[in-house]
């Protein structure tokens, strides 16, 4: 059983977290990878021994971390993401609590739904970057498909699967219905929407790099495609690399952010 | 319409199922669960009602509820037919029904909240005092999945009791604990009853449990089911886990393994699915602990007497 003493943040169970055998082994995992993929590059190994060596991407990185034309690719795609992503919830979270709470409004909205779902997001850059005024708009948008079909869809299974017994006892305690939606399906449906950001999140990343390599004049996906045009390999790693931390960076955020909104799901 | 009271069910009822039937299936998919079903529950009394597993007790306990209405018979609540499901009649079922996303405390006191007669400063009161009565006091900021089953037991107890239903229906609510923790229920939950006296239904399989806390032991045949008898169960209250050693115990035990047993061997002899769970209950009955088997019968080997009949 949980103890009540937990509540204080625990100290020597951190350290031990942070000094335990799994960490040594994931940093020895790393540094291994990185000799070798140092010595592929040294020794020319075929096809491996294109890769610019770690030893030239470290040094590019420490002129980049002081660059400030490199911050602003950051600053750029985050915007992008953060605002397509914010807009998927604000019109996805109402939209998939209605039709996955109202029989109507489902029969009337979801085949439309349907046909639109299937068509990945980058399909749309061409049409939205017709029917949008600028580029970044077009881009957005993208960013913003990416992310509310998922919490749609996500939000409409979470709705419809609430165990009935929790609506019969809730009915029987003597709720109205405006306490069945906020009170029941709402917090019910909490942990559908949690996971429809945390796989919506994924999948803006993908979107928006793809989104900036062929429509626009910065950010991370445009800055890993300039360098290859450049033909600064190097860059090429960094930008890379710099996608993979935002992505991870944005997920870690949710996941903070989802577990402050589910709190009987955290495991003591 | 009403002009008379049905057999079963005395002056002294709350609540009154009269002529109850229900079925489920349409063409030859049907199945009768309740067949001209009649008695009545007294008020301020707890009646538990035992039968075998799968006999209709659920459904029946739906129907009190409102969850589901009768086929044909009415069912009526101080005299008037029940419309639905309300606060009046509270179910504490098999399974946990505690909202997960809500802290003990929080469950508690959500019957008071959203029914928004009591103020809420009353209401929290009565919440703490009920959390502190099942020792859960120290556990009213837990989310549900941070007990144990017997706290969420509890925790389910009160959440219905704080309501003051008029009727409370007990789903085989224990069902599933260890041994050690259903005895702990089971006088948490005689000891809650003789402190609040409300008419109480308790449904279960076994006898023994099911005579320590009665006031009256009704006996459901097999499907389609009704009531068979009603045997007043005469032990003195409080209730005490000694008392499953008199003579007024013995006797009314008696009484009702031969009751059951014959349900079950007409049961197993119409051929009737669940007979085999039926017979191997009431085995388990006649031979647990200390009790010594009923004079005059001993432990039914399933089917091997009466069978042919």
């Amino acid at each position: 059983m949980p103890q009540g003493s937990g509540q204080g943040f625990n100290t020597v169970k951190l350290k031990k977290k942070i000094f335990s055998r799994a960490t040594f082994r994931g940093i020895a995992a790393v540094v291994v990878f990185a000799v070798l993929w140092e010595l592929c590059s040294r020794f020319q190994v075929p096809i491996i021994g294109n890769v610019p060596p770690p030893s030239s991407v470290l040094k590019e990185l420490g002129q980049q971390l002081a660059n400030k034309a490199y911050w602003l690719s950051w600053k750029d795609s985050f915007i992008r993401i953060l605002t397509g992503f914010i807009v998927a919830q604000i019109l996805g979270i109402p939209l998939g609590l209605l039709l996955g709470v109202n029989q109507t409004a489902r029969e009337l909205i979801y085949p439309v739904f349907e046909i639109m779902r299937p068509v990945p997001p980058l399909a749309w850059v061409p049409i939205a970057v017709i029917f949008w005024p600028t580029n970044e708009l077009s881009m957005i948008f993208v960013t913003f498909l990416g992310a509310f079909f998922t919490v749609v869809l996500n939000i409409i299974g979470g709705a419809r699967s609430i165990d009935a017994r929790y609506l019969r006892a809730a009915y029987s305690l003597g709720s109205t219905r405006g306490d069945i939606f906020w009170k029941i399906m709402v917090p019910a449906t909490l942990p559908s929407i949690v996971v429809g950001m945390t796989v919506g999140m994924g999948i803006t990343w993908a979107v928006v790099v793809a989104a900036e390599m062929i429509a626009s004049r910065s950010g991370l996906g445009f800055l890993t495609w300039q360098s290859y045009v450049a033909g600064d390999y190097p860059m090429i790693i960094i930008g890379m690399m710099s996608i993979g931390v935002a992505g991870y960076l944005s997920s870690a955020l949710i996941r903070l952010i989802g577990s402050r909104m589910t709190p009987w799901l955290r495991s003591f | 319409m009403t002009a008379v009271q049905p057999a079963l069910a005395s002056l002294a009822s709350q609540m009154v199922v009269d002529g109850v039937s229900k079925g489920f299936g349409l063409g030859i998919l049907h199945q009768q669960v309740l067949h001209d079903c009649s008695f009545g529950l007294e008020r301020g009394k707890l009646s538990v009602m035992i039968g075998p597993s799968g006999c209709g007790k659920t459904t029946l306990i739906n129907l009190l509820a409102g969850y589901e209405s009768p086929d044909s018979g009415q069912i009526l609540l101080d005299g008037k037919p029940i419309s639905g499901q309300g606060p009046d009649r509270l179910v504490v079922f098999q399974e946990t029904a505690l909202f997960p996303w809500m802290t003990t405390f929080e469950n508690v006191s959500y019957g008071p909240r959203v029914q928004r007669k009591l103020s809420r400063q009353v209401y929290e009161e009565e919440t703490m005092k009920l959390l502190e009565l099942v020792g859960l006091k120290d556990f009213k900021d837990k989310y549900p999945s941070q007990l144990s089953g017997g706290m969420q037991r509890r925790a389910e107890l009160v959440r219905a009791m704080i309501n003051q239903p008029k009727i409370m229906l007990m789903d085989e609510p224990f069902r599933g604990l260890d041994a050690m923790t259903r005895a702990l229920m089971q006088e948490y939950y005689v000891r809650l009853f003789e402190q609040h006296r409300g008419t109480n239904l308790f449904v279960t399989t076994e006898l023994e449990e099911a005579l320590f806390l009665a006031d009256r032991l009704l006996i459901l045949t097999n499907r389609p089911a009704h009531v068979k008898k009603v045997i007043e169960v005469g032990l003195p209250r409080p209730r005490e886990f000694s008392m499953l050693t008199s003579r007024e115990y013995q006797v009314c035990k008696q009484e009702a393994l031969e009751l059951l047993h014959e349900e079950a061997i007409k049961s197993f002899a119409a051929g009737v699915v669940n007979a085999a769970d039926f017979l191997e209950a009431y085995s388990r009955m006649g031979n647990d602990q200390a009790v010594p088997a009923p004079k005059g019968k001993d432990t039914p080997e399933p089917g091997n007497r009466e069978l042919s009949s």
